[in-house]
């Protein structure tokens, strides 16, 4: 489902993402592991069409996104690491916006959105404008809005970060009842250990933009002769993850950007 | 088509949701109406230019439009800055789709503010020379609110922050509003001055809004209407041009 192959992204003299190759079968819950700046978000932005590589090739669901890019884009949904709903409209809005963009029927559209706002527990606030909703809820509604139309690959970009650990648990919960009634292709990243742990089929252990390792979560303790996640990953990367460095050079970097003019 | 439809809706339904912002960007040009309405009033007559409150009430029209108008297409700024812009940057349709429905959006609002501000305006004295100058005049008004809205949309695509927006809001728009002839007439003026503002865009909007109005033109319809058509045209190239480039 996607094929990537020596993948390299680099801006001015910096490279955030070093000759990486993997690929992701069709139905498949695929997790990008590793800390902040590791180049995850990069790696995304070049799958999705937002960003052109420097070098490498793409081939999601058969084609190159960067030349194909409406096919491409019709093919997948994407939940940003950052918030991309509209807060000044209705969830059921931002729902009903995303489904004429990505061209969903007309009848079915109304279904579909009902179905999802109803599976991801937020039918009852459709009504209400997304301003007033908690970073859990918008959370849900944008991996809601994601499957909409009814993608072949759902990338999630950090999209647990800053929440609470029951939010956390019921979001996965009904990512995987997605990925397992649609087939629908999940790639993932993420800094929780536990997260790759439980819900990836296949783990990419990610470090300063360069893939160290890939493999099911007991395929890479095998490797490296531990008996957690996190001992492979202190393993294979010398470092260890932790919770609480959560997006600290991501606050930097986007306070930067907003004050020097790119 | 969806796509054009869907993004204008969302800029009218964010205008009718917004009534406090409504009275205040109303407010302004009403300010200036009155303040320098009455308050030039006897100067402009004295001075045998007729009565101010009928020479200005087309340059506040056009002054409201061009505000609207060239914010709209800034409101990209935010759109960029709270995280929506991504969601319409992915989308499958083409990106030329979403800018025009944003400036449509973004123009059709501004045309809404110019029939309010036209209401105030009659309210305050202002009368016409034809009543039916007042439909005609929203050739006018349209051609104002594409051609900023474009605009607005252009630099929109290129600014990243409040800073860049400031400078903007400073050293362009409002420069475009002094230089049109809004307030003051562009006959008799040094050489220069004459020159610049001849260049700016909106005195061909403001030109076309007095003649149909008052009856007064210091250029013509035609001409008026052929510079208008001809920046619109090249303004939406532009801003389809530099919205279809952003990179995340
Ligand atoms: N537009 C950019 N310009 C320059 N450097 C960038 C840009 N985007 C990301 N980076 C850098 O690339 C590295 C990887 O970033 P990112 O992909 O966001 O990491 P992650 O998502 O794994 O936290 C970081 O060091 C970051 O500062
Ligand atoms: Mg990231």
């Amino acid at each position: 489902m996607i094929q990537v192959e020596n993948l390299t992204k680099t801006f001015d003299h910096f490279t955030a993402v070093k000759d990486i190759s993997f690929h992701v079968d069709a139905g498949e819950i695929f997790a990008f592991l590793g800390p902040n700046g590791a180049g995850k978000t990069t790696t995304i932005k070049m799958l999705t069409t937002l960003l052109r590589p420097t070098s490498g090739r793409i081939h999601l669901d058969g084609f190159d996104p960067w030349v194909r890019q409406r096919e491409a884009r019709q093919s997948f949904g994407i939940v940003f690491q950052d918030p991309s709903l509209d807060s000044e409209q209705t969830a059921y809005e931002n729902m009903e916006l995303h489904g004429i963009l990505y061209h969903v029927p007309h009848r079915v559209r109304a279904e579909r959105i009902e179905t999802l706002l109803r599976l991801f527990e937020l039918w009852e606030r459709r009504g209400d404008y997304v301003k007033t909703f908690s970073g859990g809820m918008k959370r849900r509604l944008e991996i809601a809005r994601g499957f909409l139309h009814t993608p072949k690959i759902l990338f999630l970009d950090e999209p647990t970060l800053g929440l609470d650990p029951q939010s956390r648990n019921q979001l996965w919960t009904h990512v995987k009842a997605i990925n397992e009634k649609e087939k629908t292709t999940v790639f993932l990243t993420t800094h929780y250990m536990d997260e790759a742990d439980r819900v990836a089929h296949r783990i990419a252990i990610m470090d300063h933009g360069a893939i160290v390792a890939i493999g099911t979560s007991a395929e890479l303790r095998a490797r490296t002769s531990t008996d957690s996640l996190e001992g492979a990953f202190l393993a294979l990367t010398g470092t260890s993850l932790r919770d609480e460095s959560a997006s600290s050079t991501d606050n930097l970097r986007r306070f930067a950007q907003m004050w020097q003019r790119r | 088509m969806g796509a054009i439809y869907i993004m204008w809706l969302r800029e009218l339904k964010r205008y009718v949701r917004s009534r406090a912002q409504i009275v205040v960007s109303l407010g302004q040009p009403a300010l200036y109406l009155l303040a320098l309405g009455y308050g030039f009033g006897p100067v402009f007559a004295k001075a045998g230019a007729g009565n101010y409150l009928q020479f200005m009430a087309p340059g506040v029209m056009g002054m409201t439009v061009l505000f609207s108008s060239v914010f709209s297409g800034m409101a990209m700024l935010w759109d960029r800055q709270f995280g929506f812009l991504k969601e319409t940057l992915v989308a499958p349709v083409p990106r030329l789709h979403i800018m025009l429905g944003r400036t449509l959006g973004g123009a059709t609002v501004a045309i809404i503010q110019g029939l309010l501000i036209l209401v105030v305006c009659l309210i305050a004295g202002f009368r016409p020379h034809l009543w039916i100058a007042i439909p005609a005049s929203f050739v006018f008004v349209a051609m104002i609110a594409i051609v900023f809205a474009a605009l607005g949309a252009s630099i929109g695509s290129v600014i990243q922050d409040m800073q860049g927006f400031q400078l903007l809001m400073n050293f362009l728009v409002m420069p475009i509003f002094f230089l049109s002839g809004a307030l003051y007439p562009l006959s008799n003026l040094p050489r220069v001055l004459t020159w610049i503002t001849h260049a700016d865009p909106l005195s061909y909007g403001i030109d076309g809004l007095r003649g149909v109005l008052i009856g007064s033109w210091q250029f013509s319809f035609a001409l008026d209407l052929a510079i208008l058509a001809v920046l619109a045209a090249a303004f939406l190239s532009v801003s389809a041009w530099l919205f279809s480039r952003i990179q995340l």
